[in-house]
């Protein structure tokens, strides 16, 4: 008997009975990765994109209901964009740039995530975390359509792995029975409860926050306006704390913060979570409850997120408080790291080491998102009297005086992280450069040509010339480097040059500055190349 | 960076003293600590510079009996 763990929003991939299943020999696989969320899921495309025969083992037939991860940063809609499915997810998702933050009955601050013009994403974008999983998977199929070696089975739980110093041999159950696979790479993208890093037995330490959050997605004709409302001890008492989000379909997410010793098959019952929307909503709000779920969260990473041919990606790694949606989107950022490293070491253009920089980069983006994320909780949920004090001193200050709205924490909205001192870094040499694109910065899009910067910049290695010399491609060591000459005003000069006059960046796949400098120098650009394909 | 000043540095110590008691008046201990928690973040606005901020967090909690 095959038990489901959650109901199915898209039944995107059927069980279907594959040859290696047939086989007396296991199959051998260059990438297996384990797990069908977001995360797997675009591990999978951006390794197919690139020529990588790609396998997904995923326990369900699809896409799992449920709101979820909602918020969409601006750097995931890139790299999404990256992959082609970007501008899926903004047509389909709501654009919101306003939060107001509210203490009791009383509106403390607002902030407004507009960013400066000339980005083709916006800040953020709410969407149900199906729809997210939903548009990779039709990407995958589209990808598929085009030679893509790429491949989803449904109804294929890994039930262990032999790990090996060239690979792994992965047992998988089907309702059919058992079969077996060998693997070059495993890529372990199963989740918080990640069975993988359990079969391995591998370390997940960190801080567990004694509070519990109940969901409710409820569809509704409301006035409320796009924007994202977060209560502090709210007048309606549903819970310490409440966030309102809109999402598409008419349909509203709305968490409370409930407590820690919570009956949660009894808080769970339709008529319970009724109650608490309605004291929130009004009695005369009419609306659906569309799906609803308690959480409790994390703040925990593992050590490493590579152990020899077993990599680690999202939140099988690194679990996040959901305050600031750090985690799908830093998921994503992982997916990102890795996707180009795996493919030059699988290609033989970079040495094996260069995944120890995929575990070291995003061990550092994980232990930001931890920090981040852990301050949050610790201003909304204040787990001493001292700290509640404190925070209720914030608050109270913070609606008339605006020296102390930076310190209200409602959540730090997710920033990708910038590699400060990564191995992989080159020099930065650009006298008078902007810091924001500094090495190791992901680049900032500007308008470019009839698009933008970050669309021309393609899936490879990039030089990126401002008024400087350079040849138009560059071989190194099997590796192309295609130059990009960019013009020196508008936006590109305040966030390339700023006070520099000429430029010359070397830009890495996942579009993150691997060096810079005023002019371009072959011997140079060569020794950052190979530095950042983990050569030096 | 300014230096943490040690030094006295309050002209009318006393009755700077007197004012801070009689803010207090009349306040329960819940008003009280929220006042003082007010307090703090004003003043600490006020000396901005985060490394004077950290000496000025040390220097109290120094004075922590030894458990």
């Amino acid at each position: 008997m095959w038990a489901d763990r959650y109901t199915l929003a898209f039944r995107a991939y059927p069980y279907a009975r594959a040859s290696d299943q047939d086989r007396n020999d296991p199959a051998r696989h260059p990438v297996v990765i384990v797990g069908g969320g977001p995360v797997g899921m675009a591990t999978a495309l951006d390794l197919g994109l690139k020529g990588v025969p790609t396998l997904v083992l995923d326990d369900h037939e699809g896409i799992g209901m449920g709101s979820r991860a909602i918020c969409i940063a601006k750097r995931t809609l890139e790299i999404a964009d990256r992959m082609g499915c970007g501008e899926a997810l903004v047509d389909k998702g709501v654009v919101w740039n306003l939060g107001k933050v509210f203490h009791q009955d009383r509106k403390v601050f607002e902030f407004n995530l507009l960013a400066e013009q000339g980005h083709k994403f916006p800040a953020f974008i709410n969407l149900q975390q199906p729809y997210f999983e939903k548009f990779l998977v039709d990407r995958i199929r589209a990808a598929q359509a085009q030679g893509a070696p790429i491949e989803i089975r449904g109804r294929n739980r890994v039930a262990g792995l032999d790990v090996r110093d060239d690979g792994a041999t992965v047992q998988v159950e089907t309702p059919e029975g058992p079969y077996s696979i060998e693997s070059d790479w495993v890529v372990a993208c199963d989740g918080a409860n990640s069975p993988v890093r359990t079969a391995m037995g591998l370390d997940f330490e960190g801080r567990v926050f004694e509070d519990s959050f109940l969901i409710a997605d409820v569809r509704m004709k409301a006035g409320f306006p796009t924007e994202r409302w977060f209560w502090f001890d709210p007048p309606f008492k549903s819970g310490a704390s409440a966030l309102l989000h809109k999402q598409p379909d008419d349909v509203w997410r709305i968490d409370f913060q409930i407590g820690w010793n919570v009956d949660r098959k009894e808080e769970l019952r339709a008529e319970k979570v009724r109650a608490r929307v309605s004291e929130m909503l009004g009695p005369d709000v009419e609306y659906e409850l569309v799906w609803s779920s308690i959480y409790t969260f994390q703040c925990r990473r593992m050590r490493a997120f590579r152990h020899g041919r077993v990599l680690f990606a999202g939140d099988s790694a690194h679990q996040v408080s959901p305050f600031g949606a750090r985690g799908a989107n830093s998921g994503i950022q992982d997916v990102d790291n890795l996707a180009w490293k795996l493919d030059l070491v699988l290609r033989g253009l970079a040495p094996d080491s260069l995944l120890d920089s995929y575990s070291s980069e995003r061990v550092q983006g994980a232990d930001e998102n931890v920090l981040n994320s852990t301050r949050s909780t610790d201003f909304i949920t204040p787990k001493s009297e001292i700290s509640q004090i404190f925070r209720d001193a914030v608050l109270n200050l913070s609606e008339h005086h605006a020296f102390a709205r930076p310190l209200v924490n409602s959540g730090r909205l997710s920033v990708p992280c910038i590699y400060d001192g990564s191995p992989l870094n080159g020099p930065d040499a650009l006298p008078g450069g902007p810091a924001r694109s500094r090495v190791g910065s992901p680049c900032p899009d500007a308008p470019f040509g009839d698009g933008f910067l970050l669309g021309a910049l393609g899936d490879g290695f990039t030089l990126l010339t401002i008024d400087a010399d350079a040849p138009d491609e560059l071989t190194i060591d099997g590796i192309t480097v295609s130059r990009l000459s960019l013009p020196a005003d508008g936006p590109i000069a305040e966030r390339y040059l700023a006070d520099a006059p000429t430029a010359v960046y070397l830009i890495r796949p996942d579009q993150h500055v691997a060096a810079r400098w005023a002019e371009f120098d072959a011997g140079a650009v060569e020794a950052a190349l190979r530095r950042a394909i983990g050569k030096a | 960076m300014t230096e943490l000043i040690l030094t006295p540095n309050i002209a009318g110590p006393d009755d700077f003293y007197a004012e801070l008691l009689a803010a207090h008046e009349g306040l329960s201990k819940d008003e009280s600590d929220a006042l003082n928690a007010r307090l703090i973040l004003v003043l600490a606005n006020q000396i901005g510079d985060r490394e004077t901020l950290s000496r000025a967090i040390a220097t109290a909690r120094e004075a922590v009996p030894k458990r």
